[in-house]
């Protein structure tokens, strides 16, 4: 298939149509603005519906709403507007619902700027509202990922009937490039037996709910949601290990920065430094053991992790290195993108240090 | 042998555990008896609040979603814009619709939903104890305005039903109560009505129900009734606040 160029926000919304995506709710925030304009104009050409709410907050409600009913429900934000749907989100998960969300992050604390950041990986990868959840957390480095990776989430979703998050940058959600609408994975799905459809060829009622207020009952639930989590922890890691078989300094990074530590890795072995990068991809569930097992061999120095935000993902990185090799940190906040020459001085002192 | 009276096909045989006194299971019974009568219980889905009627999806006979606290008509529309066909409803408190949820309500009415609120408005927090509510009548005491609410302090309290009927979209509200016989059976109209609107894909319709909360109030049920009667109906008054329904095409 011919190549097309495409804009990261308008890809998020074609890919989730492609795939199926019955309604999306979406209140404009920059830097992903383009993502509720796109399916105001094609979901009703589709037949889908689309409504932009007063709020993030009725956003992710409305999404609970058609989720609840079986449907295929999305919405997208940036960081700001994420926070308000943490509640929401955890609505969802306690409800066991599929939905998928997508956080175009954008620097912070506060209004922040509107400029791309990774400050969200702590509101991403810890649940982030209240409760024990999780969401799955896929992060594309590139604009074909994000379209692979959006068409994807909806089964996973359904698979799970668990929220999955789209985690990019405001920069992937800003740039173009040329991407190839191709299939993607698909799952053989549950039935969805338990959506709210109007009773009619059902004994009972369906309730959606995630209140349970006898604790035995609460915990029943939690147990059962751990069980899930734990399934989805076997089997849908992924992440990307390029140069770090013989290298001497491996770079971890995510997005952005992942895809400008490609060039790092060049121009370091250039210069006869042995340099590999470790991407995770989904960032929740951590490839916590392969990350651990190429730190760990003996080629290994020193890791360096590379972020848009003041270190959050580093805390993972420790987790899985389980302190067998020291670990460096260099990050740009509040809307800055590192260049290349930043993270390969950045190398290169971690290494002096090391000496 | 033929029956005179029956427990309606849209309730479940469940016990319910709303105080003695309290009007919730009266006005479940209403609704579940309008369903039932319009023959809408295999398709309809149900919202319910956090408050007092949290537990309402466990009572109704019928398809139910528990919304967080104020979001039921931002779930009930992404419900009813995916099954524009199907009735839908929300049943809210006071606490959850005039305060927390009071941007959902508005903007739902505001985009014409098509779907039914019944609102209970019994001017306090039940569920949490008693505390002030925004439609907590002036001088009436709650666990946090232990003297009596003060206009100066808290504001004056808040008409919902006029709110809403400002909106273009909302095309019927009407205030009702519970406290005897003709009252219920115009309360039993007005919901009926308002479904009835919501199936001709009229906009969006909101039934109020003074109601009273004899426990958190303070009061036995009888005298709960008669303080709806003098004091809540004199400041809410009872009625049709808006039918422009017969006019939307």
């Amino acid at each position: 298939m011919a190549k097309e160029l495409w804009k990261g926000n308008e890809v998020i919304a074609e890919a989730a149509i492609r795939a199926g995506c019955d309604c999306y709710f979406g209140y404009p925030i920059t830097p992903q603005s383009e993502v509720p304009e796109y399916m105001s104009v094609h979901m009703p050409k589709h037949g889908r519906i689309f409504v932009q709410a007063e709020s993030e907050v009725a956003a992710i409600n409305m999404v609970y709403g058609a989720a609840a009913c079986g449907l295929r429900a999305m919405t997208t934000s940036s960081s700001p507007g994420i926070s308000l749907m943490q509640e929401g989100i955890s609505y969802i998960a306690g409800s066991r619902l599929p939905a998928v969300i997508v956080n175009c992050m954008r620097g912070g604390p506060g209004l922040g700027t509107i400029q791309p950041s990774q400050a969200d990986y702590y509101q991403s990868t810890r649940g982030g509202g209240h409760g024990d959840y999780r969401t799955i957390v896929l992060a594309p480095s590139n604009i074909q990922e994000l379209a692979d990776f959006v068409q994807e989430a909806f089964d996973i979703a359904d698979y799970y009937r668990n929220p999955v998050m789209i985690a990019v940058d405001g920069m992937i959600g800003q740039i173009l490039e040329p991407i190839e609408w191709r299939p993607v994975k698909r799952r053989e799905l549950p039935p969805k037996d338990w959506a709210t459809t109007g009773k009619r060829g059902r004994k009972t009622p369906n309730l959606v709910t995630s209140l349970f207020m006898d604790p035995e009952d609460c915990d029943r639930m939690n147990q059962l949601m751990g069980e899930n989590l734990k399934r989805i922890e076997e089997n849908e890691t992924r992440y990307e290990a390029i140069g770090c078989d013989d290298a001497e300094i491996i770079l971890v990074a995510y997005g952005t920065p992942a895809r400008i530590i490609i060039s790092v890795l060049d121009e370091l072995r250039t210069q006869g430094i042995k340099a590999g990068l470790f991407r995770p991809i989904s960032l929740w569930p951590f490839p916590e053991k392969p990350l651990h097992d190429y730190v760990a061999k003996d080629n290994v120095k020193l890791v360096l992790d590379v972020e848009m935000s003041l270190g959050q993902m580093i805390d993972d990185v420790r987790l899985a290195i389980k302190g067998k090799k020291p670990v460096h940190f260099y990050g740009r906040a509040g809307g800055i993108v590192p260049t290349v020459e930043e993270i390969i001085e950045a190398a290169k002192k971690a290494l002096k240090e090391a000496k | 042998m033929a029956y005179i009276y029956k427990r309606s096909e849209g309730l479940r045989d469940i016990p319910m555990h709303y105080c003695p006194g309290c009007h919730h299971g009266i006005v479940h019974k209403l609704v579940a008896e309008v369903l039932e009568e319009m023959d809408l219980l295999d398709e309809v889905i149900g919202v319910c609040p956090v408050g007092c009627a949290v537990f309402a999806g466990d009572y109704f006979n019928c398809d139910f979603q528990e919304a967080a606290h104020g979001r039921a008509p931002a779930v009930a529309t992404g419900i009813k814009r995916t099954h524009p066909n199907q009735p839908v409803f929300t049943y809210q408190g006071d606490g959850d619709l005039a305060s927390i949820g009071a941007g959902e309500i508005v903007h739902a009415a505001m985009r014409g939903e098509k779907f039914t609120t019944v609102f209970i408005n019994n001017g306090i927090y039940g569920m949490t104890g008693g505390q002030m509510a925004p439609t907590t009548l002036i001088g009436m005491k709650a666990s946090t305005c232990q003297d009596g609410r003060s206009a100066e302090q808290a504001g004056m309290p808040m008409r919902m039903s006029e709110m809403l009927a400002t909106l273009d979209g909302c095309v019927y509200a009407e205030r009702v109560c519970v406290i005897d016989i003709p009252n219920l059976n115009k309360a039993k109209r007005a919901i009926k009505k308002a479904f009835e609107y919501q199936m001709a894909g009229k906009g969006f319709t909101f039934i109020e129900v003074l109601s009273t909360c004899p426990t958190n109030w303070g009061m036995t049920p009888l005298k709960a009734n008669q303080f709806l009667k003098e004091k809540m109906a004199a400041y809410y008054q009872l009625g049709v606040v808006k039918d422009t329904a017969q006019e939307v095409k």
